[in-house]
């Protein structure tokens, strides 16, 4: 992971938050995700966790995790990916125009806009 | 008794079909009779989020005249509500969240849009789990859902007021959308008949996504009849969804009539386990005895990786929302944060106020199983078992023409029983994900009562199999009739 990515998107991690740290993966030893991780998850997501939600995301988040950690087990050598339920591969559609202009309509929405723009609070000082 | 003995909100849509065709009421007064009992319900059952009132009495006008004139189209003056996830022009569409609590959609979806071109009357959109992200609909930023059969229950979700709206005798019948069960264990659990269909066989345009590649959007009603009914209107080939599939569309209503003899029922022995409750495990066995005395041949069938299909679904389903969902971020629509210090706080803010703590949880667990240095270890390792187990299914396939057995492993639990532990939530659905994560149709019908409380028999088939499972699930509906009784409040 690039740092100077999250600095243009306006986050600075610590180093050693970059990648999160290697869990033990063995059902006898579930291994609880840290409050640091979670928090790093909730920042890659964008999402901001009030302190009353933290304990509750750590121990419920770690659970899911352990849970879903009986996959490692099941034996998958030479088994491809699946990518489609029905193995179809995308259509493709000449690039002509088949929508109106609806701007202001779909702006109707929007929090915030001018000029046929949507507002964001400044990104570039 | 007769449909003519019968009160207007008991009628099934091929009941009000007949009534309207027979001049027994209008359009009209049969939708502001059931608008009638959707204010008479709301506050005990909350199953809706939003009523159309107004709306549906002018449509009703127009499918009166349209009678009158002999063009209306095959639904014409049936009402219908659609879950609140399927956008509505001009009408608020939130998902259940706050995050969407303003939104109002700018265009139809390709559901509510080909209903409506058939005549179906809309009357409201229907409470939910926050963004199809629940089993219980406790989830909702509106409230839970309660069950009509004992209102101090859950009738199961995510489209839990679709259910229930249409146990309660409400309505005749209502959109939903699965994605791991979600049409499917509602109906199971408020005795309801539920159809899934096959991945890409309804276009998914102007549905918002949850997983794309599970999300399919079905109908809950109170008879097979009724869904062939509307199914037969929703499927088909769109354009503008890229993964609808171009194929050709059956005469569902038309195959109702297909005996069951002959037909080869798949039975998954790993389905009657300690897991299943045992009132549960008769019932079936009671149903599935039915189609063997009309005829149908039980074949034991084996599913050997079905046991992965929770943990495979709760990597696949995460990711997927964790992408999906990452367009709501405070700047073209739905709720925005007060006086943001910056983007990154605007985004974080308006996310963390707008989303509900499940689906806090699982954008979480979609953002760590992708991210890096992790992608092999769970997403593309759920992939693979993914493949394992719609393997299992296509090999099964070769024996029987469909598998069938419970659809939830208990009858309707409690309001806040299983909400500490999302595990056990999870597991609600574990007969039902099998056939998202192979994109196959499913069904479920009412097929017993445990203790008052109703239990329903899932049936799954291959691929574009929804004419053979509505043909079964309404030749045992014409066998039994499980899917007639109504909650007692409710009559």
């Amino acid at each position: 992971m690039d740092t100077t990515l999250h600095k243009a998107a306006g986050i600075i991690l610590p180093p050693d938050l970059l990648h999160l740290s290697h869990r033990q993966e063995s059902p006898e030893n579930p291994v609880s995700l840290t409050k640091e991780q979670v928090q790093h998850i909730a920042t890659l997501a964008r999402l901001q966790l009030e302190d009353r939600e933290s304990d509750d995301v750590v121990e419920k988040l770690s659970r899911i995790v352990d849970f879903v950690d009986q996959l490692q087990a099941a034996p998958t050598d030479d088994v491809l990916p699946m990518a489609h339920p029905l193995n179809m591969s995308q259509r493709l559609r000449a690039d002509e125009v088949s929508e109106t202009d609806q701007r202001d309509f779909v702006q109707q929405n929007a929090p915030s806009t001018e000029g046929g723009y949507y507002l964001v609070p400044k990104v570039i000082e | 008794m007769g449909e003519g003995d019968q009160a207007i909100h008991q009628r099934t849509l091929a009941g009000l079909a007949k009534g309207l065709a027979a001049g027994e009421f209008s359009s009209r007064e049969l939708t502001e009779a059931l608008l009638e009992r959707i204010a008479k319900h709301q506050a005990t059952l909350n199953a809706f989020i939003t009523v159309t009132a107004e709306q549906a009495l002018d449509q009703a006008d127009r499918a009166d005249q349209a009678r009158t004139s002999g063009n209306g189209g095959p639904l014409n003056g049936l009402p219908i509500v659609h879950k609140d996830l399927f956008c509505t022009r001009g009408v608020l569409t939130t998902c259940g969240s706050r995050i969407l609590d303003n939104f109002v959609s700018p265009y139809d979806a390709a559901v509510v849009e080909r209903l409506a071109a058939a005549g179906a009357i809309m009357l409201g959109k229907t409470n939910m789990d926050e963004f199809a992200m629940g089993s219980s609909n406790e989830t909702s930023f509106f409230g839970p859902v309660t069950n009509p059969w004992d209102t101090k229950l859950s009738p199961g979700g995510s489209s839990g007021g679709s259910a229930a709206a249409v146990a309660a005798r409400i309505v005749p019948a209502a959109t939903g959308t699965d994605t791991g069960g979600s049409i499917r264990q509602p109906a199971a659990l408020t005795g309801t008949t539920g159809i899934k269909p096959t991945y890409g066989r309804v276009s998914r345009f102007g549905m918002v996504a949850f997983a794309s590649s599970l999300d399919q959007a079905g109908v809950i009603t109170r008879s097979a009849e009724d869904a062939a009914m509307l199914l037969g209107v929703m499927a088909g080939h769109d354009v503008r969804d890229s993964t609808s599939v171009d194929h050709p569309v059956p005469d569902y209503v038309a195959g109702l009539g297909k005996s069951v003899k002959g037909l080869r029922i798949g039975i998954v022995r790993q389905h009657f386990d300690e897991g299943l409750d045992s009132q549960c495990a008769a019932s079936v066995k009671d149903a599935l005895k039915s189609l063997e005395d009309a005829g149908a041949e039980l074949v034991d069938v084996d599913l050997p990786n079905i046991g992965l299909s929770v943990p495979t679904y709760y990597v696949v389903a995460p990711a997927e929302c964790s992408s999906n969902l990452s367009r709501f971020d405070g700047v073209r629509f739905g709720h925005r944060a007060e006086k943001p210090e910056d983007l990154l706080d605007l985004y974080s803010r308006s996310r963390g106020e707008g989303f509900g703590a499940e689906v806090k949880r699982r954008v979480m667990t979609g953002t760590y199983v992708l991210s890096a240095g992790y992608y092999d270890a769970y997403y593309l390792k759920a992939q693979k078992v993914r493949q394992l187990i719609s393997q299992d299914f296509r090999n099964a396939f070769e024996n029987v023409d469909v598998i069938a057995g419970p659809t939830a492993p208990t009858t309707a639990f409690a309001i806040g029983e299983k909400t500490d532990d999302p595990i056990t939530m999870y597991l609600n659905d574990i007969y039902t994900i099998g056939a998202n994560l192979a994109g196959l149709p499913g069904i479920s019908v009412p097929c017993g009562l445990a203790d008052g409380l109703p239990v329903g028999l899932q049936m799954v088939g291959p691929h574009f199999a929804e004419e053979a499972l509505l043909a079964c699930a309404h030749q045992y509906q014409q066998l039994t009739d499980w899917h007639q009784r109504a909650p007692g409040g409710f009559l």
